[in-house]
């Protein structure tokens, strides 16, 4: 923890109120985001007990498995999920505009640009808590590999038509958001705590309802007392008055209401398949429609608040301005929706299970490179965020209080002007380091030259001056101008490209062979509860 | 152990021979040597490196930092002034040491095909990346093997046939700068270390390590070794009074000194702060290191050691601080400036690999904290840190580690398929512990 987070997070215990580590947002919002606020079932892994999910946050459509166990209900379930996500999806996969992109030409080898699709927005995924994210991966993987009676007539349980397309598409979604500051798929607790910090601990932060607590406490209560509640109040019948975001559940409401309920509904089904007499019927199938609202409403009672709370977060983040880069960013995220759209449409296979060797070494080349990428962007776009790089020595700013015009040696001469900064930070400064900073969004480079008697820094500008003799006109300094130079890089190379997969050398298996279709995952005991 | 009382000049010589017979022999396509600290792995580099170049077998070397293929290439030039080297670096200024202009044999560029047909190219393995060749060279040299990504090693493993893979199990293993869980257990999981996925995919290939280390004195290198090498202990190659630290001017009695005087006679010293939480950049402790560093200074210390038959004076650029963090190594470098000692080196653990001092000052990794993570339990960290000296290491640390060791048992999730590394860094942290408190010092009396 930085020492500017700390003192927040002091402040905020002081305070009574979470308090700011940054002054614009640095993440996307859409405008139409769609929120999925998932419920599971305790005791198995990825069985889906109900979800609220839409983009109108006074209509969400609920979702429930009245019987979480029963595979042809959670298909059910899945295909209604489907019928919800994957329109919402398909309405941004049309609309494109031309764009550019750069290529390697599989003949010269050479980087060229070419013209390629490129989707105008991507839809926007949004769960409350990063075990959602965690759930949103497991659905993707429980679907992705299902085959529909289409696909193999065989099948001993055939998925819903569209059930595997969602699997691949949530898949999608998971693995982008292990990118560093991609928002396709967003963690409300995750983009809340980047902006605020609470007075309580990160794990304690992963808590929806506390983290909103502290970030807006109730009138006349601090953030404390108002997490606390959220946290652990419960009424008379020992229920949470604030249910937890999910999707794991209260153990009290499984064990008292849900388990229960659920038992009522299996007791209504088994009898109404047992009638014999049509009369009869009709008065069970209504008991067994009975007893499935009573489910349906303990889900909705479990999922509401989550799904209000997340809107009330939403509206906090939208309060503040959008950081310079965040639409940069986003603008990758649109290239990763439009390049799965395209997999999607030229009929490629699932995600595999495992990435191969230089799947997996380019996915993290990529993060490494977007970490890095995200963490200079937002100390720029940010000057409570860059104050943080400075207190860690890694930035300084100052004003500038000489210039001295000198010029490099060689056949041609350029400007090499020395600048002197006084500043009150401590950069960890060696002999000869390199120093950015920001020229009308380009990076600016100088060399560190030495500290004078006064502690003030001469650093020596390299680039962006233009070809001539003299420095083109606002590209140096000048005495009096408040500066804001950091050592780190403000834009990040690409790596090197790695080989083929087909080309994996010797020292990691060699190539991985043809790629053969994955099968789809056999059926378990588990399975056929 | 057959080897025990074998002169160690003959145990590493033996080991050497094995090592080169296989590489330029040997029907397997690589070779993997793990070398304890200071055992001689760049003279074996450079040894193998003209063998395979006598042979006539095209080679490329793959090092990790410039500095250690400027480092090579200054070695190879001085064992052979005939044999022309290329050079390859990148496009940035100063992309290579200076130095390397000045040997006519050298050829320096950044560009592969202007060093083509030289019998010996060095890079980097981030420039080594980039390069696109028609013929894989016939040979190559992984220096720094288990500090290399097993990413990193994909990007370059294409570039050659056969490759000889050297470096230092017990020194800090890369990291990633994001999470890596995803691929966990994976035989070529990315994050890895290079040698983890070559013999996960290559079982078979011959394994040896060289048993003596030439730097570490007898004081030091059974700790290092029990503590960090446990199923492949090494030796030292000097005994016992081969080595000694003696200072002109006599103790004053204050802490630093008596700490200085228990290391000159040991080998190592612990100087004890009071226990305390403290922030990272504690400046008791930097205060305490950088006055230790100062009276290592003002007391005209002279080392006697094996390589010559006069004391050597014990200068500013034979003494190191480690530290784990950057911000305490500025720290330390800021409270040495004003105490007025230019050119002492003080840099992180992961700066300090594979260099070597007379006399090294430590601030432990975990004095003042509250807490025990990961990063600073890592074993490779405290071994580098302790294993840079010839003659000392003197660490500085608060009291009470030991029992915020035990507070903190390691909590890091087990990954199903991974090799459970060990020692773990909580026992090498004790082992060195418990070693180090027969040499405590209380800062104050």
């Amino acid at each position: 923890m930085s020492l500017i987070t700390t003192l927040a997070r002091l402040e905020a215990v002081g305070s009574g109120r979470a308090q700011p580590v940054a002054t614009v947002r640095h993440r996307h919002l859409s405008d139409h985001p769609l929120v999925f606020v998932p419920l599971t079932t305790a005791g198995e892994t990825g069985a889906p007990l109900g979800a609220l999910v839409g983009t109108d946050r006074d209509a969400p459509r609920l979702l429930v498995v009245p019987q979480p166990r029963d595979r042809d209900l959670r298909f059910t379930f899945l295909a209604d999920l489907a019928d919800v996500v994957l329109p919402h999806i398909e309405a941004y996969a049309d609309s494109v505009e031309a764009a550019e992109r750069t290529e390697t030409d599989p003949e010269t080898g050479k980087r060229v640009k070419v013209e390629a699709e490129l989707c105008a927005d991507a839809p926007q995924l949004i769960v409350p808590s990063r075990t959602g994210l965690d759930f949103v991966r497991l659905l993707g993987r429980s679907m992705r590999f299902r085959r529909t009676a289409e696909q193999d007539p065989d099948a001993p349980y055939p998925a819903p038509p569209r059930v595997p397309l969602l699997g691949r598409w949530l898949t999608h979604y998971g693995e982008r958001a292990r990118v560093p500051g991609s928002s396709l798929l967003l963690a409300l607790t995750d983009v809340l705590s980047r902006h605020w910090a609470t007075g309580q601990s990160g794990l304690e932060d992963q808590h929806l309802g506390a983290l909103l607590a502290w970030i807006d406490p109730p009138e006349g209560t601090t953030g404390a007392e108002a997490a606390r509640r959220a946290e652990l109040a419960r009424d008379a019948d020992g229920q949470l008055l604030c249910p937890p975001a999910g999707p794991a559940t209260d153990p009290a409401f499984d064990n008292k209401l849900l388990a229960p309920a659920i038992e009522r509904y299996d007791r209504a089904r088994t009898a109404l398949a047992a009638a014999e007499d049509p009369v009869e019927a009709d008065d069970l199938l209504a008991a067994l429609t009975r007893a499935e609202r009573e489910v349906r409403d303990l889900v909705e009672s479990r999922t509401r608040p989550t799904w209000d709370a997340v809107w009330r977060g939403l509206d906090l983040l939208r309060a503040l301005p959008a950081g310079a880069h965040v639409e940069g960013r986003w603008t990758r995220d649109r290239w990763s929706f439009t390049a799965h759209r395209d997999r999607v449409l030229a009929g490629e296979p699932p995600q595999p299970r495992r990435d191969d060797a230089v799947t997996a070494a380019n996915k993290l080349a990529t993060r490494e490179r977007e970490q890095a990428r995200l963490e200079a962007q937002e100390a720029l776009d940010d000057p409570l965020v860059m104050a943080e790089r400075r207190l860690a020595g890694e930035a300084f700013a100052g004003e500038v209080t000489d210039v001295v015009m000198a010029y490099s040696e060689g056949r041609r001469p350029s400007p090499r002007p020395l600048v002197t900064v006084r500043t009150e930070d401590r950069p960890h400064l060696a002999e000869r380091a390199k120093a950015y900073r920001s020229l009308g969004g380009r990076p600016q480079s100088a060399e560190f030259v030495g500290q004078e008697d006064d502690g003030a820094l001469v650093l020596r500008i390299l680039d962006k001056m233009g070809r001539g003799k003299e420095p083109e006109p606002g590209s140096v300094p000048e005495k009096g101008d408040r500066v804001c130079f950091t050592l780190f890089e403000h834009e990040q190379r690409g790596g090197a490209k790695l080989p083929d997969p087909e080309e994996t050398p010797w020292t990691h298996g060699g190539p991985p062979g043809e790629p053969a279709p994955e099968a789809p995952d056999p059926v378990t005991e588990e399975d056929v509860l | 152990m057959t080897t025990v009382d074998v002169d160690p000049g003959a145990a590493a010589a033996r080991a050497t021979g094995a090592i080169l017979h296989d590489t330029l022999h040997g029907g397997e396509r690589g070779v993997v040597v793990d070398s304890p600290p200071g055992a001689g792995k760049s003279t074996l580099v450079v040894r193998a490196a003209l063998e395979l170049a006598d042979a006539g077998r095209p080679l490329m070397v793959v090092a990790q930092t410039n500095a250690q293929v400027d480092d090579l290439v200054l070695r190879l030039a001085e064992k052979n002034p005939e044999l022309p080297v290329g050079r390859l670096h990148s496009s940035d200024a100063d992309a290579y040491d200076k130095a390397l202009d000045a040997l006519p044999q050298v050829r320096t560029s950044a560009k592969a095909a202007d060093l083509k047909g030289l019998p010996v190219v060095l890079s980097t393995a981030a420039k080594w990346a980039h390069v696109k060749v028609d013929e894989p060279w016939r040979h190559a040299i992984v220096d720094e093997a288990y500090q290399m990504r097993s990413d990193s090693l994909l990007a370059v493993a294409g570039l050659f046939e056969r490759a000889l893979f050297v470096g230092d199990p017990g020194q800090l293993d890369p990291f990633a700068i994001v999470g890596s869980e995803q691929w966990a257990g994976l035989s070529y999981d990315p994050s890895a270390s290079a040698v983890t996925t070559l013999l996960a995919h290559n079982p078979g290939l011959p394994q040896h390590r060289l048993p003596v280390s030439w730097r570490l004195p007898a004081s030091a290198a059974p700790l290092v070794s029990d503590a960090f090498y446990p199923y492949t202990p090494f030796r030292s190659g000097t005994d016992h009074g081969d080595r000694r630290l003696t200072f002109a001017v006599p103790s004053d009695g204050s802490g630093p000194d008596r700490v200085i005087d228990e290391a000159a006679e040991s080998g190592w010293g612990l100087l004890e702060l009071p226990a305390r939480h403290t922030p990272r950049t504690d400046p008791e402790a930097v205060r305490a290191v950088a006055t230790v560093v100062r009276r290592l200074l003002d007391r005209g210390g002279a080392a006697v050691s094996e390589r010559g038959p006069h004391p050597a004076p014990l200068t500013a650029d034979r003494i190191a601080v480690g530290t784990a963090h950057r911000d305490q190594a500025a720290a330390v470098r800021a409270a040495l400036a004003e105490l007025g000692v230019p050119d002492v080196t003080v840099d992180t653990a992961n700066r300090l690999q594979g260099r070597e001092y007379d006399v090294t000052v430590v601030l432990h990794p975990l004095s003042g904290r509250p807490d025990a993570t990961a990063f600073h339990l890592e074993t490779g960290r405290l071994c580098v840190l302790a294993s840079r000296h010839r003659h000392a290491c003197i660490m500085v640390c608060r009291a009470g580690v030991t029992d915020l060791l035990d507070d903190y048992p390691s909590t890091e999730p087990v990954q199903l398929g991974t090799l459970v590394k060990f020692p773990d860094g909580w026992e090498a942290n004790h082992a060195v512990l418990s070693h180090l408190a027969e040499h405590k010092v209380s800062w104050r009396v």
